[in-house]
């Protein structure tokens, strides 16, 4: 990072790029439930003192129709900025979004646009038992139309949330519950980070862990752990899954030979198996193990403390794949 | 209600208020996991509705379902047992505060997921219906919950198809942290719905004796096979929306006000006014329950964690 920083939390980066998008244009309006007070986890806190009830709009508890409004809106001239309160109720939107918004572009010959962006949040972590812990991700990542980012970092949750927001198709912003609180330096002036692009966050030339969302942090603690016994880690973090950066990846594993992907997302039919399948068949010479991934059991999220600790995967499960996919 | 009825009611009461007050402690002292929504101030409702209910009738809740998963016979070392995730909870450890289900007294669960188990009462009214039985389903739900499209589908096809179900509207005026007149221009619950001629009405739901009476009007109706009801219960948590909340959104709400109108203050009033109860044996009521939820505390630590072989077993029947 280079310039000023300042010190904020993930949640708090989220607000500001909230505020300069919507001080940029007065197009964009931040719509659902109890934004204007914060919701829980505070992130729109402060827009509707600023920007008025007008721009900041409390919707009730309609998941669809409030999906759909935001489209129509999108289709209309304004920006929404939809908030979902939890990934686990994005299922009662999933109609308006993916029969809607996703096929609106293609299905009207180009007519219609819709520049909406679809924030929600998923994750285990806080106890939040199996309807308020998922990693649904996935599912959005299957349906052409939609772009999927899903930010590790303060920085690139602002960053990419600015693109999505200037985007002029539908994006799906996944954030994080357990990074919502998490102090992070940003710079004073966060610059708009491309939708598409991938960061690498740690170089190395031994393996690649290509870590999404909570994991990456984990997987950064796996390298360091690594690198004690000598195996440097690359740590890349893809920040959009769709369009996935493919070039960044395949570099990446060109040099190192072996990849492990680490999502929270259940491991069966997570977004992993699409990684690990497109870097199979376009990089098989180069690879010296097949792919390993990383992920939850296949397995609703249990209350119970110990069971949740044990279900979601953490820097332990990214050292054991990194062992496994060395074959050390 | 009589003199018995009211004795078990405020019993019942009483036994949702201790046990609620210790999960509100034990949720600070993290023995309890996950979103704690205590349903403090609105113990009326589930106790004047499950108390008139037959076990083989079924109850569906919320994330607000404590009292009514009590109410309908949930045993309470179960119940905390399953809020703090052991093994002999309720559902094993593996659902929590959301999530309790307990079929074996017809408490056919809580869900996490606002207005999610409207349609599933209407399913279970339907089951109960085509097996030729004279059992009723009732859900419990939130005023938020009137605004899910979920909702409307399910009143407009309850009155389609003249289900046995008991539709119980916990009005208190709040969905998280913003009022009703934020959410719908329409005040009354009863007033959505009475287009699809849905019997039923709204009610003081701090006051015991008029949700008694309500539910007791509807009932057998319902049981009867004519048709669905609704009935909407005015009322308010005296806690913030879970435990944690810091609750300064409801500045306008005089907590005074309601506290006066305390639903278990309130039918001890009126009872011992009017006779049926004798004030000596007011005291027994609250004595009774917190002794029992102190024993079902030190009962549930007894019980051991879950392991994972367990949680790996169950998503499909083995
Ligand atoms: C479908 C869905 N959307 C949002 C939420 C988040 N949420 C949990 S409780 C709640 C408010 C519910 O209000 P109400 O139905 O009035 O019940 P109360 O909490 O007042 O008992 C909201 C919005 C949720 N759990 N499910
Ligand atoms: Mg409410």
């Amino acid at each position: 990072m280079t310039g000023p920083t300042t010190s904020t939390t993930y949640a708090r980066a989220i607000g500001s790029a909230l505020a300069t998008a919507m001080r940029a244009d007065p197009s964009v309006v931040v719509l659902g439930e109890d934004v204007s007070v914060g919701g829980p986890f505070t992130v729109t806190t402060g827009l509707a003192e600023e920007f008025g009830v007008g721009r900041v709009l409390d919707t009730p508890i309609s998941e669809a129709a409030i999906c759909g409004v935001a489209i129509g809106a999108a289709q209309s001239g304004l920006r929404p900025v939809l908030e979902i309160m939890y990934v686990d109720f994005l299922t009662l939107a999933l109609d308006q979004l993916v029969n809607q918004a996703a096929k609106a572009r293609f299905m009207s010959g180009g007519q219609l646009g819709v520049p909406m962006v679809l924030r929600t949040q998923g994750g285990a972590g806080q106890r939040g038992a199996a309807q308020h812990s998922q990693s649904l991700e996935s599912w959005l990542c299957h349906v052409p139309g939609l772009k999927v980012v899903m930010p590790s970092r303060a920085v690139d949750a602002a960053g990419l949330l600015a693109s999505a927001i200037a985007d002029p198709d539908p994006v799906v912003v996944v954030e994080n519950k357990i990074l919502y609180p998490r102090r992070e330096q940003v710079p004073e002036v966060v610059e708009p980070v491309p939708i598409g692009v991938a960061a690498t966050l740690r170089p190395g030339r031994d393996v690649t862990v290509l870590a999404m969302s909570r994991m990456v942090s984990e997987s950064l603690a796996a390298a360091d752990r690594l690198a004690a016994e000598g195996i440097e880690v690359e740590v890349v973090d893809p920040r959009t899954l769709v369009p996935l950066d493919l070039p960044a990846v395949l570099d990446s594993v060109r040099r190192t030979h072996h990849l492990v992907v680490a999502h929270e997302a259940v491991v069966h039919g997570g977004f992993g198996a699409e990684i690990a399948a497109t870097v199979h068949k376009a990089a098989f010479d180069d690879l010296d193990a097949p792919v390993e991934r990383i992920g939850a059991p296949f397995q609703p999220i249990p209350l119970s403390p110990g069971l949740e600790d044990a279900y979601l995967p953490d820097a332990a499960s990214v050292v054991a794949a990194v062992r496994r996919v060395l074959g050390r | 209600m009589d003199a018995e009825q009211t004795r078990a009611v405020l019993a019942t009461m009483w036994r949702i208020r201790a046990f609620e007050e210790r999960v509100g402690q034990l949720k600070r002292a993290d023995e309890v996991h996950g979103l704690i929504h205590l349903s403090i101030g609105q113990e009326g409702v589930a106790a004047a509705v499950c108390g008139q209910l037959r076990t083989d009738d079924a109850v569906y809740s919320g994330h607000r379902a404590h009292g009514h998963a009590l109410a309908k016979g949930a045993p309470m070392t179960r119940a905390l047992a399953e809020l703090m995730g052991r093994r002999d909870g309720l559902c094993r450890g593996m659902g929590g505060s959301m999530h309790l289900v307990d079929v074996e007294h017809g408490f056919l669960g809580a869900t996490g997921v606002v207005g999610g188990n409207i349609p599933l009462a209407l399913g279970t009214a339907l089951a109960l219906h085509a097996a030729g039985r004279d059992a009723v389903a009732v859900v419990f739900f939130g005023d938020g919950a009137v605004q899910a499209g979920l909702f409307a589908e399910s009143v407009n096809l309850a009155a389609l198809w003249r289900l046995p179900v008991l539709l119980v509207c916990e009005n208190n005026g709040f969905a998280e942290f913003s009022p009703r007149s934020a959410h719908t221009p329409v005040e009354r619950v009863r007033d959505v719905v009475a287009p699809y001629g849905l019997v039923g009405g709204t009610v003081d739901g701090n006051d015991v004796d008029a949700v008694w009476a309500a539910v007791a009007g509807l009932l057998p109706a319902v049981r009867a096979g004519e048709g669905p009801a609704l009935l909407e219960c005015l009322t308010h948590r005296l806690r913030g929306h879970y435990e944690g909340d810091p609750d300064r959104y409801r500045e306008a709400v005089s907590s005074a006000e309601w506290r006066e109108r305390d639903p278990i203050a309130r039918l001890q009033r009126a009872a011992t006014g009017d006779g049926r109860l004798d004030p000596d044996e007011l005291p027994g009521f609250e004595r009774t329950a917190r002794d029992q939820v102190e024993r079902a505390v030190l009962a549930a630590r007894e019980s051991p964690f879950p392991d994972a072989a367990l949680a790996a077993s169950l998503a499909y029947r083995r």
